[in-house]
């Protein structure tokens, strides 16, 4: 037990929908007097149902979250995931302090520090110099702590020149360096972090997610961190937590749980068809727009050494002498895989309806769930393209071996999406 | 396990957190300086205004109370008395209403970070006090020079205990401020009885009339207002004239205390929670 830092036991959250602030007169009167006078249970924590934010319930009260336990180990890096909704900021909210659960307990070891926003109670007013010493002191250090790490954070925000300027007179991204920068250096025994490595340009993620990983791994400390960014839970994760409507939907490796979630709350079914439109109601400023995109015999599983056959229904507008579709699949974390340039053009007429064929062959693909997203238009990787339209999403599909009869025990996502076909042959032989 | 912290659906009554207050002084230090400070940033005169409102409500006071309906200011010199009322009234007002706005005015840091909440009124009436100090110093400097024209202002010894009005005053603001802006978090309608209900009660308290004017039944109903011992107090220690009653700022005192241990309690409760409702 002494190296538990965090532990949920039957956590819940029960919030009330609509118009909260009045009406809830009447409500808090009930409340109190079932619980305080008649020592009863509180009549309105019972009602609520689990938090399905896309259907309409019954009851005012939902739990945002519910009957949440879980243990995290000192010095572990644990990414929560989920879907928007899911309880994510909730949990996060709960653990620091925010706002208090309405059923079980939360016990956690040593200082907490929540980052759920970077800069929190800057003054634009304030110089950077003094908002270092104000978000410093809010975020709980003191200030003899802020004055000796002082060149540090400002050396970290790269804004030394900008020091003692107000901040409202910085970017929004210098405000953010400055905020994280702050934040970067607290030093407690927990971190909690939400989605706030979304912001600033790309260099700047780069360096934040290394510092935190370097929290992580150097001191030991135990971070609880939300996002979206599968590959950024993978790289810095060692655990993971999946949120689902309120409840712990599934735990264990931070690969497994990105995994988990990929493949069970992205787009979830595998998909043979889409209809774009009908013939005689399609949109007459592109020259040639999708009627429909699908897969030949409504298939949806492959092998990897399977050709892939989409059948592609296309409407022409105007008549365009060289045309010609691509495509690229991407994972269901939205990474690209690969792609198709095409280079093999067909006239279509205006006013013609066209059907193509359009098939993979020798993709290579390891075994995963895909979709494909297609453009039709003019021009290549060679001369530079042009595309009429652009549909995304429009097949799902799975593959699911390597080829027949064969299983792959072990391919991890690590070694990419592609098994590259090679040759071998043993020129010497010395012995 | 004794180093575990627990978080709880409801924790006792008086789980006061004293501890974390402590450790969040420079916390408390910070929002001082950040109220003063960015307050008249790009403005000319700046600092200087802390004086130019005083100066200017009390010509009007002169104007309106003392000219056109003639209320007696109990042969005090009228910018001498109303200076006296203003400067403090206008502590107590600014320091309940920031009390009062905590939640509202923070929201935004209370819904990101945690930090013993009280940390924020607290700087607050502190803040404010050091605007009503400078008040102060004007306040001295007209008395002054009325006492070298000539004018018999009348001093008493109980001037020794204005520290012991402003603290009185300092922290009636408070817990007032802080049980009205628990209850302000949920039922919105508040605020605007909040701010009707100040200016009247600035009417209820001897801030622009001495308490002698007043009927004599009204006098006592305006007696159980535990800020008028403390106006009359002040303005009997700085001019002689008024009601000094040693009665009247123990009940003061003790209507304080009583108050502001509620205050903290509800507070305290409301902090925990607050963010679902605010």
């Amino acid at each position: 037990m002494s190296n538990i830092a965090i532990e949920f036991n039957n956590v819940g959250k029960q919030y009330r929908l609509g118009r909260v602030g009045t009406g809830t007169l009447s409500h808090d009167l009930n409340r109190w007097w079932q619980t305080t006078i008649l020592r009863r249970e509180d009549p309105y924590l019972k009602i609520g149902e689990t938090n399905d934010r896309t259907k309409k319930g019954d009851s005012d009260y939902v739990w945002a979250l519910r009957d949440i336990s879980f243990q995290v180990e000192q010095g572990d890096v644990v990414g929560i995931i989920g879907k928007n909704g899911a309880g994510k900021s909730t949990l996060l909210k709960l653990l620091s302090h925010i706002t208090s659960p309405s059923t079980g307990t939360i016990r956690y070891k040593g200082r907490i520090a929540s980052l759920l926003e970077v800069g929190t109670g800057f003054h634009p007013e304030l110089t950077g110099r003094e908002n270092i010493y104000m978000n410093g002191s809010i975020m709980g250090m003191t200030k003899a702590e802020i004055t000796r790490k002082l060149d540090e954070i400002v050396d970290f925000a790269g804004v030394e020149r900008y020091l003692d300027t107000p901040v409202k007179r910085y970017s929004s991204g210098m405000t953010v360096r400055l905020g994280f920068a702050v934040a970067a250096f607290l030093e407690p025994e927990i971190l909690v972090v939400d989605e706030v490595l979304a912001v600033g340009d790309a260099e700047f993620q780069k360096k934040a997610i290394g510092k935190m990983q370097d929290v992580a791994n150097g001191q030991g400390r135990t971070i609880l961190f939300v996002s979206h960014n599968m590959a950024a839970v993978r790289s810095m994760c060692k655990s993971g937590i999946v949120l689902k409507d309120g409840m712990v939907n599934y735990m264990g490796t931070a690969g497994s749980c990105a995994e988990y979630y990929v493949n069970n709350n992205s787009m979830g079914e595998l998909c043979s068809f889409t209809q774009y439109s009908k013939p005689g109601k399609v949109d007459v400023a592109k020259e040639v727009v999708f009627l429909s995109v699908g897969i030949e015999n409504n298939q949806t599983k492959f092998n990897s050494d399977d050709e892939i056959p989409f059948h592609i229904e296309l409407w022409a507008n105007n008549t365009v002498k060289n045309c010609r579709i691509n495509t690229t699949i991407f994972g269901m974390d939205d990474v690209p895989i690969g792609g198709v340039s095409s280079t093999s053009t067909f006239e279509v007429k205006a006013g013609e309806y066209i059907k193509v064929r359009y098939s993979l062959n020798n993709h290579n693909i390891v075994p995963g769930t895909y979709y494909a997203s297609f453009s039709v238009g003019i021009g290549d990787y060679t001369v530079g393209q042009r595309d009429f339209q652009v549909v995304s999403k429009s097949v799902v599909f799975e593959i699911t071996r390597v080829g027949s009869g064969v299983e792959v025990v072990q391919w991890q996502k690590c070694w990419g999406n592609i098994m590259i076909p090679y040759t071998q042959e043993i020129i010497s032989r010395v012995s | 396990m004794q180093d575990y912290f627990e978080i709880k659906p409801k924790s006792g009554l008086f789980d006061i957190d004293l501890k974390g207050l402590w450790r969040y002084r420079d916390l408390y230090v910070m929002y001082i300086k950040r109220d003063i400070v960015t307050v008249y940033k790009q403005t000319i005169l700046g600092p200087l205004w802390y004086v130019i409102q005083p100066v200017l409500t009390t010509i009007m006071y002169m104007f309106v109370f003392g000219g056109l309906a003639g209320i007696s200011t109990d042969e005090v010199p009228q910018p001498l008395f109303y200076l006296a009322g203003i400067t403090l009234w206008n502590y107590f007002s600014a320091a309940f209403t920031a009390c009062n706005n905590v939640f509202a005015a923070n929201a935004g840091v209370f819904g990101k970070v945690y930090f013993p909440r009280l940390v924020v009124p607290l700087s607050a009436i502190t803040s404010n006090l050091i605007k009503m100090l400078i008040q102060m110093l004007l306040f001295i400097a007209v008395y002054v020079v009325y006492a070298f024209m000539g004018t018999n202002v009348g001093v008493q010894w109980q001037i020794v205990l204005t520290p012991l009005y402003i603290f009185l005053i300092a922290f009636h603001a408070l817990s007032w401020g802080l049980i009205l802006s628990s209850l302000t978090t949920k039922y919105r309608d508040l605020t605007f009885l909040i701010t009707f209900g100040l200016q009247l009660f600035m009417y209820a308290t001897p801030v622009i009339y001495p308490l002698s004017t007043a009927p004599a039944n009204y006098q006592a109903i305006l007696q159980l207002n535990p800020l008028t011992p403390v106006f009359e107090a002040f303005k009997y220690s700085c001019f002689g004239c008024g009601i000094f009653d040693w009665g009247g700022l123990l009940y003061s005192t003790i209507f304080m205390l009583v108050t502001l241990f509620i205050s903290i309690v509800v507070f305290n409760r409301v902090e925990k929670n607050f963010m679902d409702t605010v």
